[in-house]
């Protein structure tokens, strides 16, 4: 179970501390599948960051299955479960894709295992395996990567920040499968997507609505899902490519 | 072949990933004499008679064959300048590996010039690997100042893979090329200096024929307080295509300056440089931590891809 309570984050901004995060307690269960949405600026991205322990809260305590994580690292955190996909992923000059993946896994992965993971993710293993994670891959295909690297794990809390931005139709219904395939009760993990998109948040067992650094409505699928759609917290993709907005 | 001690072993291990004696041709120098050497049917190695070095005869159409010439100096306050040329034959197809190991337990600096000479016949093919390290508690320096030196004829290759990733206090590279036509260069060249080294690395390289070519890519990383200088410069005087690249890591207080240079002289001379100095960014980090590697790890990780 993941725990946040009276979590505050404020950051620099002109000079002046700006607060993204205001006072936000919530509780995410086992289990789950939870898509965090919300207006732009509105602190979805900065949750994220907090729980990873990228950024670290001016107030507030983060549990995870009742262990306080607040004061943890990156690393830390990582090494007990939590994984984390970036919205924009990084480039590496020299690393292979089995590098990360080895990386990812944190022991020796046979290239047969991160093949395995590779196809997962809709990519034709043998041609990407010993590819540079460079400028030479695709912002669709460095994101399927990222998605892997959080496959390759064994986590117990994977976040995903923003998992459909840059990517492609293709590879964007190929995201959903993935998403189904990972909620798999058997796999015993809690998931916590950080999405405007109406397909993620129709597969949600929860969705929480996040404006100006606070819960606004938190809630069931078929609670919430019914008075958002068609506003900006639940686009269709297609809509958002066709008038040229940021996913 | 006289023995080696347990030190130039490890020496030989590092410079050129060897355990024993390789197959094929081999000229081994430990402590300012040669040790041990072989040629073979189609490689002939001498030595030279009127300086410290030997000739290197590669027969043409020699294919799939190769020379290892290591040098290996465990003994504190040597200096030495060895002259090795190589005559590669029309067609052949070799592979040659060179490098040097200094370990300097002592308080006087050790110090190995090679230069190094390649005339590399019509369309022959060469793979060149060569690799410095250095190692010791002493404070005498480890001083190495490479010179390379190639004569490329026409349709001939050469691919360089030049790497000095520890231990070397001092050095100062010098490559000179100079290519006929259809002759092509790859370099690829490996560069970490650590504590307060210093290191320059100078390529000058003349593209002189028609369908001439060069790709000439340096990655380096400079840690704690050292400093490299790379200097990298494409000389097009034919129809021909060259390419640099300079692209380096500073760490703590290391610094760098890269200057890469292109000198056009014919209209159809085709030439591009690309340079690049930064610190580790901090996301490539965060995210190797996210993967659960602490920071150092993670640094280490990235240094190690980025030098592969």
């Amino acid at each position: 179970m993941l725990e946040l309570r009276h979590l505050s984050f404020a950051a620099d901004s002109d000079g002046k501390d700006k607060e993204i995060i205001r006072d936000l307690s919530l509780t995410v269960d086992n289990n789950k599948f939870v898509v965090v949405t919300g207006p732009n600026g509105g602190g979805k991205s900065t949750l994220a960051k907090l729980i990873a322990g990228i950024e670290r809260p001016t107030d507030g305590q983060i549990l995870l299955d009742g262990e306080d994580i607040t004061e943890k690292s990156i690393t830390e955190r990582a090494r007990m479960g939590i994984g984390f996909a970036f919205q924009q992923p990084v480039r590496f000059k020299g690393l292979t894709v089995l590098d990360l993946l080895r990386i990812a896994a944190g022991k020796t992965l046979t290239v047969s295992d991160a093949c395995g993971y590779l196809s997962e993710v809709g990519l034709c293993a043998k041609d990407y395996i010993s590819r540079e994670v460079n400028a030479s891959l695709s912002g669709g295909e460095l994101k399927r990567i990222e998605i892997a690297t959080v496959l390759a794990r064994s986590i117990r809390l994977a976040l995903f920040d923003e998992p459909e931005a840059g990517i492609d139709l293709w590879s964007f219904s190929n995201l959903i499968r993935i998403f189904e395939k990972m909620r798999d009760p058997e796999n015993n993990r809690t998931i916590l997507v950080i999405s405007h998109q109406e397909r993620i948040l129709s597969i949600a067992d929860e969705i929480i609505v996040l404006a100006d650094g606070c819960v606004t409505k938190q809630g069931s699928r078929e609670e919430i899902l019914p008075d958002i759609i068609g506003s900006q917290y639940a686009t269709n993709p297609c809509r958002g490519m066709t008038e040229g907005e940021q996913a | 072949m006289k023995q080696m001690d347990a030190v130039q072993r490890r020496l030989l291990q590092e410079v050129a990933d060897l355990h024993d004696i390789p197959e094929g041709a081999y000229n081994f120098r430990a402590n300012g004499e040669s040790v041990g050497r072989q040629s073979t049917a189609n490689i002939e190695i001498t030595s030279k008679t009127d300086k410290s070095g030997i000739d290197i005869r590669i027969a043409p159409g020699t294919k799939r064959e190769s020379v290892h010439i290591p040098v290996v100096m465990s003994e504190s306050g040597l200096k030495e300048t060895v002259y090795n040329d190589f005559y590669i034959g029309e067609d052949s197809d070799v592979l040659i590996v060179a490098g040097c190991g200094i370990d300097n337990c002592g308080t006087q600096d050790s110090q190995h010039d090679g230069v190094h000479r390649f005339f590399v016949g019509k369309h022959a093919r060469i793979r060149y690997v060569e690799k410095h390290y250095g190692s010791g508690e002493g404070t005498g320096k480890r001083i190495l100042n490479p010179v390379t030196e190639l004569y490329l004829e026409e349709g001939a290759t050469a691919e360089l893979e030049m790497v000095q990733i520890k231990g070397v206090d001092s050095t100062a590279r010098t490559t000179v090329a100079e290519l006929k036509a259809d002759a092509k260069l790859i370099v690829r060249e490996r560069l970490m200096t650590h504590g307060v080294q210093e290191a320059s690395s100078i390529y000058k390289v003349s593209l002189n024929g028609d369908g001439s070519s060069a790709d000439v890519v340096s990655r380096s990383v400079a840690r704690d307080k050292s400093y490299q200088k790379l200097d990298l410069c494409v000389v097009g005087n034919a129809a021909c295509s060259g390419h640099t690249e300079c692209d380096s890591i500073i760490m703590d207080e290391g610094r760098i300056l890269a200057v890469p240079s292109l000198e056009a002289n014919s209209i159809e001379a085709a030439l591009v440089h690309e340079a690049a100095i930064g610190k580790i960014a901090g996301e490539q980090l965060i995210k190797l931590m996210t993967l659960g590697l602490t920071e150092a790890e993670a640094e280490e990780q990235i240094i190690s891809g980025f030098l592969k």
